[in-house]
């Protein structure tokens, strides 16, 4: 029996390993403002949306199940809510019922294991409730399957075979117990064993038995039947306590699925509340090097400043490389953490932050951003960012998606332009995307002037007053872009004047 | 019945006809003084009293130093156990007789186990598992040891041996009803119905299993891996008195098996072991505790050889020897191992060992000791190969570090100790001298050093003689110098190689002195700047 909420057939594993440039992606992409956001003060929900969101999807059929799931709670906010709690009081009740750990003894294991096991078989029944209440509300795949899943395997007669079971196991009329001769004429292998029902007549004319009684004071000898009787019950034991982590651990499994389901209303009402429309993406197969999106915003952004965010509207289908420029302050970051933090929810099934959006699965996100704080340091700079270069080489894959911020430019703009050139021209030539915010001219005009179908170039637009609406469009890249603005905001003159004193 | 008393006495299974009565002796009346030596004297000088410990660690029961302290004095004694091993060395007979000594082992701690058990169906059962062990290993000896290619008069007799017994009347019908017996145990089945204090015991008559309908019910829930919950209970080969009492009504369930039981036992009590087997079972350890010890130093290409004996010839040489007790211990912490070659023609007899301290001379000296003792047990020697004289004695005489005396005491010691040993010791005998006279002045050393080597070389006796005294290399024809050495460009470094070459203790203090600009120029140079 499996919730199959997140996966079309196989359980959602969160306990893999987060990939190892996790902590670049979450301080790049500024991934924690969206974490918190989903996860409402619920440590468990970060938990489970972070490692859902590392987990990327990698197949468009996967990802448009979540998406139909998704859209079913969107729908019913409130029997999401139920489920959720439901399944975290399930946990919390087993949790409050002391034993079950492997050092008990066998008895005093199956003691608490019974126990578990009527208190989580009373919150199956609950939740066969909720769900034949709502079943009809649902139109997602995987939602009617689980509701039918749920009254097919938990009718009334199973319920009533759990119960029965879980009283014998109680030996109100004595246990028996089969056993064999080993080694030493030990007895050995016993084995819990049902006792037959008997007529008194059969009892008492039976000769083919024999008995002996433990003297009331023979502490010796109740310590030696304690002991006979863990070994009978040793299978069963293990077996129940086995049944009891099983039925758990379904719990645990449908809090961790519907959990992520909650966290994503959760995001999804914050930006209702702000006014930003969402929508599903269109997932597309891995060889088509498709992105392509209205109004894409920054989710980041626009959860952390109160006026309404500005998209932007970009088409990259069938160019693998993005190349960035224009005025610093320009939005040029914003977009470039856009694109990644969408992807990202694509690819675990969720909406994105954007009027329209569709774009193709990637292998793996990484960032390679210009780390501010290593300011002070310039000359180990480069051998950093080198350094963390030759880190994601390490573990980058071809099919997979690159966004760089400002790399390499901890040194002159000629070799910096070098470097990238050879590093962006080989990832290229890897099948990997890469989009590149850069100042450096000398690197996006060699590019430019290639005259490359295959490259898409995006400025940051000044408005006619000189004001920065954070608005990105298509552009070749222009030679001077960085601190002219400033300059001009400071000197209130622009640099043309400047410029046109300097020598050429 | 007692059968605390069921000790593996063992008594002779008459029928064979086959000669055949030990691995490690090949006449009867050899092996038959069964008198315990003691010690010898040179063990601990030798360090064979290291190599010894380690080599019967572990083997305690088989009682295996009197063998290892007596050595042989007759070439032909010697090959019995040279072909005795060869046969061993081959992996198929050295694993059955492995797999049989485990065997007997088992079936040793089966006895041991119910002679000290104290309920009796217990003791019975533990006494039955014993001879079926026995059964079937020496069943399952003959089978394997019958599909081997041997070529040892040793193995060839005791595979004639076990297969005559095998085939005896007695044999096989102690293997049937052994067979038998553990059988019908092995069918019991019993129920025990517990409730409160109340303990009923019945035939098992087949009802069904919880657990499996439990895990059947919970089955739905199934989640892949799962932890197992079952406790690890502590088997003690003892029973309990519940378990006792039980077992004594599963015993009334089923009376005749039981009767069958303690028949078994009364009857074969005393005597199923067969002596021939018995004694094999302990002597060929000797064999295979020396093979096991010398194993990790041939896997770390270390040489053994088996040894060209005479009775006679006092022409000895080996190549690549070592220490074997030193080189056990290198092996182990990974240290490298120096071998060393020596030789000796006629009229030689006599190798005198000089060179710096610490050049492994000691060790030298042991080495030649050891490979002769080891040789004389019939064993492999440490050393690529070798050919060695069977000694009537082996004298050694080694300076006592922990005499606490006088240096005229000390010295007096030494001097008593020489005499007794010229006293006994024979042209057949072979001496180790270490470092004699270390506590005297160059000079009395000198002297009486060369007293006892001219004794020495009277007796025509095969003679190690470590010294610091040079004169005392070159005293006769019978004389062979030797010396531990040193790296020619770092006199400091020992390379423990000790090579025929006239004795010279000047050349090592000069390029000693050298290397500390001491010299007499040096010197001279740096005192005049």
């Amino acid at each position: 029996m499996k919730a199959f909420l997140m996966h079309r057939d196989e359980d959602v594993n969160l306990q893999l390993e987060l990939p190892a440039n996790e902590a670049a992606l979450t301080q790049d992409l500024e991934l924690n403002a969206i974490f918190a956001t989903m996860a409402a003060g619920d440590p468990f929900l970060f938990e489970v949306t972070k490692r859902a969101l590392f987990s990327s999807l990698r197949d468009p059929g996967a990802i448009v199940y979540r998406q139909r799931v998704l859209a079913d709670c969107l729908e019913n906010p409130s029997i999401v809510r139920e489920l959720y709690s439901l399944a975290g009081e399930a946990i919390k009740a087993d949790n409050s019922i002391w034993g079950g750990l492997s050092r008990d003894t066998p008895k005093s294991m199956l003691r608490s294991s019974v126990q578990k096991l009527e208190l989580l078989v009373g919150f199956l029944r609950r939740l066969r409730q909720v769900t034949d209440e709502h079943a009809a509300e649902f139109d997602s795949e995987g939602f009617t399957r689980f509701c039918a899943m749920l009254a097919e395997e938990l009718d009334d007669d199973y319920f009533d075979v759990v119960d029965a079971q879980l009283k014998e196991l109680k030996f109100r009329g004595g246990m028996l117990l089969s056993s064999q001769l080993s080694a030493g004429n030990k007895g050995s292998r016993y084995m819990l064993r049902q006792p037959p029902e008997q007529s008194w007549f059969e009892r008492v004319f039976d000769r083919s038995r024999y008995s002996f009684t433990i003297p009331d004071r023979d502490e010796n000898g109740f310590r030696a039947l304690g002991e006979l009787e863990d070994r009978g019950l040793n299978l069963v034991a293990n077996a129940l306590t086995q049944s009891r982590d099983h039925v758990l651990s379904f719990f645990v499994m449908l809090r961790t699925e519907v959990g992520f389901y909650l966290a994503c209303v959760n995001l999804h009402e914050r930006l209702a509340e702000r006014g930003q429309s969402t929508c599903f993406p269109v997932p597309l197969a891995s060889g088509e090097v498709a992105l392509s999106a209205q109004a894409l915003y920054d989710v980041g952004l626009t959860l952390t400043v109160d006026q309404q965010v500005v998209g932007n509207d970009v088409n990259a289908d069938g160019k693998p490389l993005v190349m960035i420029t224009g005025a610093n302050q320009g939005g040029k970051s914003t977009f470039l953490r856009s694109v990644g933090v969408a992807q990202l929810m694509t690819q675990c099934g969720m909406f994105v932050a954007a009027a329209s959006f569709h774009a193709s699965v990637c292998d793996g996100i990484f960032t390679h951003y210009r780390r501010e704080e290593d300011e002070s340091m310039e000359s180990g700079k480069l051998d950093e960012e080198l350094a963390r270069m030759s880190g994601i080489a390490d573990q980058i894959t071809p099919n997979c998606m690159l966004l760089c911020n400002e790399s390499f430019a901890a040194t002159n703009e000629r070799e910096g332009s070098e470097i990238a050139r050879q590093v962006v021209g080989a990832l290229l030539a890897e099948n990997i995307r890469v989009l590149f915010v850069t100042h450096m001219f000398d690197l996006a005009h060699g590019f430019y002037s290639q005259g490359l179908e295959t490259v898409l170039f995006l400025r940051a637009e000044r408005g006619s007053d000189g004001a920065r609406p954070f608005k990105l469009a298509e552009g070749r890249p222009l030679p001077t872009s960085y601190g002219e603005d400033a300059y001009a905001k400071v000197f209130g003159t622009t640099l043309d004047g400047l410029a046109a004193r300097s020598p050429a | 019945m007692p059968l605390a008393a069921l000790v593996d006495r063992p008594l002779r299974e008459v029928s064979p006809t086959v000669s055949f009565d030990s691995i490690l002796f090949d006449d009867a009346e050899d092996g038959s003084e069964i008198e315990t030596p003691a010690e010898p004297s040179c063990f601990g000088d030798l360090h064979l009293d290291q190599i010894l410990a380690s080599l019967t660690a572990g083997r305690e029961e088989y009682e295996l130093m009197p063998f290892f302290y007596r050595p042989l004095h007759e070439v032909e004694a010697i090959r019995y156990r040279h072909h005795v091993l060869h046969d061993i060395e081959q992996e198929g007979v050295l694993e059955s007789v492995r797999r049989f000594a485990q065997g007997m082992h088992q079936m040793r701690a089966h006895l041991a186990r119910a002679r000290k058990l104290y309920y009796q169906y217990q003791k019975q059962r533990w006494f039955l598992e014993a001879v079926a062990v026995y059964c079937d290993e020496v069943r399952s000896f003959r089978e394997r040891l019958a599909m081997q290619d041997l070529g040892s008069r040793g193995f060839m007799g005791l595979r004639d041996y076990l297969a005559s017994y095998t085939e005896s009347q007695s044999f096989t019908a102690l293997v049937a009803q052994t067979v038998a017996l553990t059988d019908k145990l092995g069918r019991v089945r019993y129920a025990i119905h517990i409730k409160g204090n109340h303990v009923r015991v019945s035939k098992y008559e087949g009802e069904p299993d919880i657990s499996a309908r439990v895990e059947q019910t919970f089955a739905k829930f199934k989640q892949g891996a799962v932890k197992d919950y079952r406790l690890k209970f502590r088997e003690h080969a003892e029973m309990n008195h519940v378990e006792a009492q039980i077992l004594d009504l599963v015993a009334l369930l089923h009376p005749e098996t039981f009767a069958e039981l303690d028949a078994f036992c009364t009857t074969h009590s005393h005597r199923y072991l067969d002596d021939t087997i018995g004694r094999f079972d302990r002597e060929v350890q000797f064999y295979l505790a020396y093979l096991e010890y010398i194993e990790p130093l041939r896997s770390s290409g270390l040489a053994f050889s088996y040894p060209r004996v005479s009775e006679r010839s006092k022409e000895v040489c080996a190549s690549d020897a070592f220490d074997l007790a030193l080189a056990s211990k290198l092996v182990r912490e990974d240290g490298p191992v120096v071998c060393n070659d020596f030789y000796l023609t006629d009229p030689e007899r006599i190798l005198v060992v000089t060179g710096p301290n610490q050049g492994g001379k000691t060790t030298f000296a042991r080495m030649f000791g050891q490979l002769h003792y080891l040789a004389s047990l019939g064993l492999p020697v440490p050393g690529s190969d070798a050919e060695v004289v069977l000694p009537d004695r082996l004298f050694t005489h080694f300076e006592r570090e922990e005499d606490l005396q006088t240096l005229r005491g000390k010295f007096e010691d030494e001097l008593v100790r020489i005499h007794e040993i010229l006293e006994q010791a024979t042209g057949d005998s072979i001496l180790i001298m270490n470092e004699s006279f270390g506590s005297t002045t160059l000079r009395d050393a000198l002297l009486v050093g060369a007293e006892v080597m001219k004794q020495i070389i009277e007796l025509d006796v095969l003679c190690v003689f470590v010294t610091f005294v040079d004169e005392l290399a070159s005293l006769s024809e019978s004389t062979v110098s030797m010396m531990s050495t040193v790296v020619p460009d770092d006199p400091a470094v020992r390379t423990y190689h000790v090579v025929r070459r006239s004795a010279d203790g000047l050349a090592y203090a000069a390029a000693i002195a050298e290397k500390y600009a001491l010299t007499y120029e040096s010197l001279r140079r740096r005192v005049a700047r």
